[in-house]
């Protein structure tokens, strides 16, 4: 009977233009549609397998603004039974350390933690850091890049993909999970799981509600900050082919080009 | 640009939320191919079961969502914007449903509902024969009582899901006395005795498919005649009167699809060093398939606020499907219009949704029957 906290993040929908706020160089929130990051869908979707499958209980953790709300309500009508939403305007611009420090304390809220799953990186931020810092000031183990989770008893077995290829790990719980891209096919949630999320508990915390001082997070003690941000440029018109015959060699001879093959 | 909806509450604005987030990513991008290849979206229909959208202006006792119209129909046509066999599937799965939901005892409702609602199940309504389609009440295929079932003979003509859907709510004769010699059985798809023909071989619409269904001495239970022997034609009839709203939905989101390709496209497409749609012939072209729109949208949700208060909706509702099909009909020709001879290829949906649109102009009652119900109402 896992209990099991997910992290997620609300982040701009990539469907939208991202912008980048001119002053302080953070995310321009207001610029785009906010959504539950995809990747986090697939988080909540593997504590519901666990939980489904041993019963237990999943507790849905977000930092952010108070918009994040939505997020969490898009998680809890998926099926998770509570949430913990740390929101401060003292945490704006906090870094990945930052955060990680305000998810750690936000975790020691919940009773009896078995199994903490993250995504593994953000579509925004894209740090792809948080889980293993986590893991680090939680001294739990981390099993991260995870494509198959499998919890038995008191023990965590996860097959993890990077691009060096897949290992095998294995640890006991309480333990820190990041999921990738494969790990399933999340859930939509159902219009009776919509209207079941509006009852669910949302706890709100603040950072001092956690213990923490607010000088410890946000902009001004970040250790990383975003000095200078360009647009992308625009499409360029394509490069046109003429197939006289050759029309396979001239693609590849590009593709060399380029080093893409 | 998704249509701009004033709903009457956030929980109709969280379930449209849904319902577009499925169109987007699970209707619209296999939409072309399956309407391509025929091939009919069982699948499709389970996830809006899932998701509850299969069962909404139902009672959540049995698992529905117990949404006004106003909210189901919107939820309707945003589906057939994505695509209009889904959004057909829906409005007939839903009128299936009706008999069962309006007329059944307890125990019928009991016993069937919560499946058809959530999805499991897909259902029918088998109303047309060859010889009897706007003369519904001239339907010859017979019941007739044999012990504790009735035996049935006779074919049901040009059936949404004919093939495909696991029960077909079925108007069948049981006496000779004319519209009052009606009555409708809830027919499972596995009785033996019931097969269906091949599909039919459709201009448009073709994701969904559509045949007849024959019955050769098929033994439908006694217990599943729903409602008194004889209530079939009006069943069938109070059926269409909300079956119809939900035709009009679905023209009046395919007339919303067609009207966004032709927006976008005449943004982007420059002849005489311009973009096409600052030239006025197109901006007034396209100005009139947005009032068309607008307007469409506007009749059946005013038909659909009178059935959520119970208030008499017959006229309205014959008014919407006559309004919102034509409006359907002429918006996507139009939009052909805009975009010109790529609007006649196949590489755009255009032609597609002009194909579409014509059916919503013939079933559930064709445009002519529709002014009959219109006018009739106006002689009482
Ligand atoms: C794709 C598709 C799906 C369908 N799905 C279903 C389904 O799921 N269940 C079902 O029961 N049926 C279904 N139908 C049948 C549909 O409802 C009938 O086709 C429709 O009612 C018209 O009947 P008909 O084709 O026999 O045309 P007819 O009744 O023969 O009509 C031919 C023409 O005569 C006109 N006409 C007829 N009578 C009059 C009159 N009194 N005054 C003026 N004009 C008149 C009609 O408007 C039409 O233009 C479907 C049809 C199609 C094409």
């Amino acid at each position: 009977m896992p209990n099991i906290v997910v992290l997620v993040k609300q982040v701009p929908d990539t469907y939208s233009e991202r912008k980048l706020s001119d002053g302080d160089k953070t995310l321009d929130r207001d610029s785009a549609d906010a959504v539950l990051d995809e990747i986090n869908e697939r988080a909540v979707e593997e504590a519901l397998l666990i939980k489904e499958a041993s019963e237990g209980e999943v507790t849905v953790l977000s930092v952010g603004p108070d918009r994040a709300t939505e997020a969490i309500r898009k998680a809890l009508s998926m099926g998770a039974d509570k949430a913990i939403h740390v929101s401060d305007a003292a945490l704006h611009g906090a870094d990945v350390i930052q955060t990680a420090k305000v998810l750690a304390a936000a975790i020691g809220k919940v009773d009896g933690v078995d199994l903490v799953i993250a995504g593994n990186e953000s579509t925004d931020g894209v740090a792809g850091a948080v889980p293993a810092i986590l893991a680090e000031l939680l001294g739990y183990p981390q099993l991260t890049h995870a494509r198959k989770v499998t919890v038995e008893g008191s023990a965590i077995k996860v097959e993890r993909e990077t691009s060096d290829g897949i290992t095998h790990l294995e640890a006991n719980l309480p333990a820190v999970v990041s999921v990738g891209e494969k790990i399933n096919e999340p859930r939509y949630p159902s219009f009776k799981g919509i209207m079941a999320a509006k009852k669910k508990p949302v706890e709100t915390l603040t950072v001092a509600d956690l213990g923490l001082s607010a000088d410890e997070v946000g902009l001004a003690s970040a250790w990383t900050q975003v000095l200078e941000a360009s647009p992308k440029p625009p499409r360029q018109a394509g490069q046109k082919v003429a197939d006289e015959g050759d029309g396979g060699v001239k693609v590849a001879e590009y593709l060399v080009s380029q080093k893409l093959i | 640009m998704p249509a701009d909806r004033l709903l009457p509450d956030s929980d109709a604005a969280d379930l449209l939320a849904l319902t577009r987030e499925i169109a987007r990513d699970e209707l619209a991008p296999v939409a072309a191919e399956h309407e391509e290849q025929a091939r009919f979206p069982r699948e499709q229909f389970r996830l809006l079961g899932r998701s509850g959208l299969l069962g909404l202006p139902y009672d959540e006792k049995w698992g529905g969502g117990n949404v006004p119209y106003e909210v189901y129909l919107q939820v309707l046509e945003e589906i057939a914007t994505a695509w209009m066999s889904m959004g057909v599937g829906l409005s007939v799965h839903t009128m299936s449903c009706y008999a069962l939901a309006e007329y059944g005892t307890t125990e019928q409702q009991e016993r069937w509902l919560p499946d058809a609602l959530g999805g499991d199940l897909l259902g029918a309504y088998a109303l047309s024969e060859s010889h009897a389609g706007s003369d519904a009440a001239a339907l010859s295929t017979r019941a007739v009582r044999d012990g504790d079932d009735y035996v049935v003979n006779g074919t049901k003509a040009w059936i949404t899901h004919g093939g495909v859907a696991d029960y077909y709510t079925t108007m069948v004769r049981t006496s000779d006395d004319g519209g009052r010699g009606i009555s409708t059985l809830l027919v499972d798809a596995s009785t033996p005795g019931l097969t269906a023909a091949a599909p039919e071989k459709k201009m448009g619409l073709t994701g969904s498919t559509t045949t007849q269904m024959i019955f050769d001495d098929a033994r439908v239970p006694a217990d599943r005649l729903i409602g008194p022997e004889g209530a079939g034609l009006k069943i069938a009839l109070s059926s269409l009167a909300s079956g119809r709203l939900g035709i009009a939905a679905c023209a009046t989101g395919l007339a919303q699809a067609a009207l966004d390709e032709a927006v976008a496209y005449a943004k982007t497409r420059t002849q005489f060093g311009k973009p096409i749609i600052s030239f006025q012939g197109l901006e007034f072209l396209l100005a009139d398939m947005a009032a068309a729109v607008d307007s469409a949208r506007a009749t059946y949700l005013d038909a659909a606020r009178r059935r959520d208060r119970g208030l008499p909706f017959v006229r309205q509702s014959s008014v919407a499907k006559l309004v919102c099909t034509d409006a359907a009909m002429k918006v996507t020709t139009d939009a052909v219009q805009v975009l010109g001879g790529a609007g006649y290829t196949r590489d755009f949906p255009v032609e597609r949704y002009m194909r579409e649109a014509k059916v919503l102009q013939i079933f559930e009652g064709t445009n002519q029957i529709q002014r009959m119900v219109i006018a009739r109402e106006l002689a009482k």
